[in-house]
Order: structure tokens, then sequence, then C-alpha cells
């Protein structure tokens, strides 16, 4: 892709992620949505989120991986407790990278 | 019990407020946009791509998942509709801040919502919450948070060729990382565990089929259908 297809395309997802920010500020005042489609939005966060972490843990090299050798996939287990746990974000982030770079550095990878 | 309303700090109060708020999100802002700063490099966006993308979209977790789409190759329609998605999440955030929010002029609110991340919201619920509403501040965290994003994105474009693939820093865990402390914070029900199953085995099985592009995107919406499903289904039961 060059460089000016790579900014429209920049440009698309500004627009459909200011979409999803402004949408309800500026065009809900006083109303709401109706309640079919906030019990569907209330599950899209889970599901999208599990959707893009699950391929990203265990196929981190493209094929499925679970053995010890996956450090993505247990760092992010230990990170996913924390996280559960204390709710906090960066905290979680922070752990599982250490975890990582500790695992690389003591026995490469 | 209605919160007395705060008269409006002076403005050099409310950048020092407004600072000391913003540095726990500063925190962790600065090193995942550096992050991204590196692997978009390393994905062939040019210097200044790099940076308009943080100054535009401003979405961390949606930026390193464009960042994975470009190295692969991907549309542009795929780019955009992922996008969406993953920041369809917004769509609540916004819906909530809206009754908070009266009294704010058409643009005031516009530009709020330019920046209405899940960490801005997050700490503007807890504030509005305890009664603290102070339009200056609230303005101030925003742009300062933002400002943090970009310059994480600036140093990690500076420091892209030092750093290598950045794999010996674990840069790799940042973006899965991300997914799991936002899904963690997305669990509150059963239904919205049976979503995130769901969408979680779906996305794999159809990574492990091939299917790639639109395939996690595909789950999650089905994944968040039959969360909705599981839902209905528990609130039909007699108790």
């Amino acid at each position: 892709m060059d460089d000016a297809t790579a900014f429209l395309t920049i440009a698309g997802m500004a627009a459909v992620t200011y979409a999803t920010r402004s949408g309800p500020l500026l065009f809900l005042a006083g109303r709401t949505l109706p309640p079919g489609a906030i019990r569907f939005l209330a599950h899209v966060p889970a599901a999208v989120l599990a959707a893009l972490a699950a391929p990203a843990l265990l196929r981190p090299e493209g094929r499925f991986d679970a053995s010890p050798a996956n450090v993505i996939f247990w760092a992010g287990l230990a990170a996913f407790a924390l996280a559960l746990r204390t709710k906090g974000f960066f905290g979680p982030v922070a752990l599982g990278m250490g975890l990582v770079a500790a695992a690389r550095f003591f026995w490469g990878g | 019990m209605q919160p007395v309303p705060k008269p409006p700090a002076p403005a050099s109060e409310a950048l020092r407020k407004a600072l000391s708020l913003t540095l726990p999100i500063a925190l962790g802002y600065v090193p995942v946009g550096m992050a991204y700063g590196v692997l978009a490099g390393k994905a062939g966006l040019s210097a200044l791509n790099v940076l308009l993308m943080s100054i535009l979209v401003y979405a961390g977790s949606a930026q390193l998942v464009a960042v994975g789409l470009f190295a692969a190759g991907a549309t542009a329609a795929a780019l955009v509709a992922t996008t969406f998605a993953v920041n369809l999440r917004h769509v609540l955030f916004s819906a909530a801040m809206a009754p908070l929010l009266t009294g704010w002029r058409k643009r005031e609110l516009a530009a709020f919502a330019f920046e209405l991340t899940d960490e801005s919201f997050a700490l503007h619920a807890a504030r509005f919450g305890r009664g603290d509403r102070d339009k200056a501040v609230t303005q101030w965290i925003n742009v300062l948070a933002q400002a943090s994003w970009v310059g994480g994105t600036a140093l990690g474009v500076a420091l892209g060729d030092v750093l290598g693939d950045g794999r010996a820093f674990a840069l790799d865990f940042a973006l899965p990382g991300m997914f799991l402390a936002l899904l963690a914070g997305q669990l509150g029900s059963r239904s919205q565990v049976a979503a995130a199953v769901s969408g979680g085995g779906l996305s794999l099985l159809a990574a492990g089929l091939g299917i790639t592009g639109y395939g996690a995107l595909a789950a999650g919406l089905i994944g968040a259908g039959c969360g909705l499903g599981v839902e209905r289904w528990m609130t039909r039961q007699p108790s």
C-alpha cells in the first residue's frame, strides 16, 4: 500500500472511530438507544476483544501453539489473572511484557 | 444526593489538577504508544502516517490491530471495518457520558468525543461520580492524555531503528496484553463471559480454517449474538 492510500485508509479509520465516539453524545441528547440495541452492544466488547485476543495468544506465529515455548500465551494468562483481580489496565500489560522479556532474556527465543 | 456544583477553577489550577489526574494514563500511554510507533514503522507505514494515525484515530488497540493488518497487506475496507468493530464499544461510553455533559456546547461535545478513550472514559466517569465536573479540567485531561499518546508514538518512531524488531523488549505482547486487560473489565455478567468464550473460540476456529481478514470480526459479532441469546435464555428461567 503506498503512502497516499495508507493515509486515506487512516482517514477512514478516523471517521468510523469518531462516529462511534460522537454518535450518542451529539445525536442522542435526551433520547436513549432501543433496549435491544443496548443489550447487543453490551456483549460486543467482550466478544470482539476475545475474538482478537485468542488468535494473538494461541497463534502468535500463525499456527496453533499451546506449548510451554509460547511465552506470549503463558504471560497472557498471568496478565489476565492480574487484570481480573485489579481491574487495572497498564499493570497487567507491564507484567506480561516483563515476563515475556525476561523469558526471552534467560531462555532465548 | 446531588453534588454541589463547584465554581470553575482558574486556568492554571485546572491545568495543574489535570496534570496530576492524567499522570497514571500517561504512564501507560507513553510505553504503549512507543510500541505502536516502533511496530507501525516495521509494518511499512511512513513516519508521517504513523504519527497521523495517533493524532486522527487515537485508539490504542485499534491502531495496533491496524498495524498487523497493514503488515499482512489487508485491504483498506478490511482495515476500516475492523477498526469500526474494535471501537464499537465506544458507543456505550459515549451514551454513558451524554447525560453527564448537559450544558456543554455542541462543538465542545464534538471535541470531547474526539478524545473519548477507554482510559479517559474510566477517569471521567469516576470524577463525575464524585462531583468533580469542572469543564476546564475535563478538557485539559483529554488534551494531555492524547499528547502523551502522540508523544509516545513519536518516541517509538524515533527509536524504531535502535530497538530492532522489539522482541527483546516484548513489544509483540503489547497488543494481546491490551486486549486481555480490556477484556477483564468487560466480564461483568455470565452472558458476557459466554460472549467472550464463543467469540474467542469461533475466532480460533476461523484462523485454523485459514479464514483471515474478516474472520475475527465476524467471530466477535456472532459471539456478541451468542451472549445476547444466553442473557435472554437466563432471564426467561423461573428463579
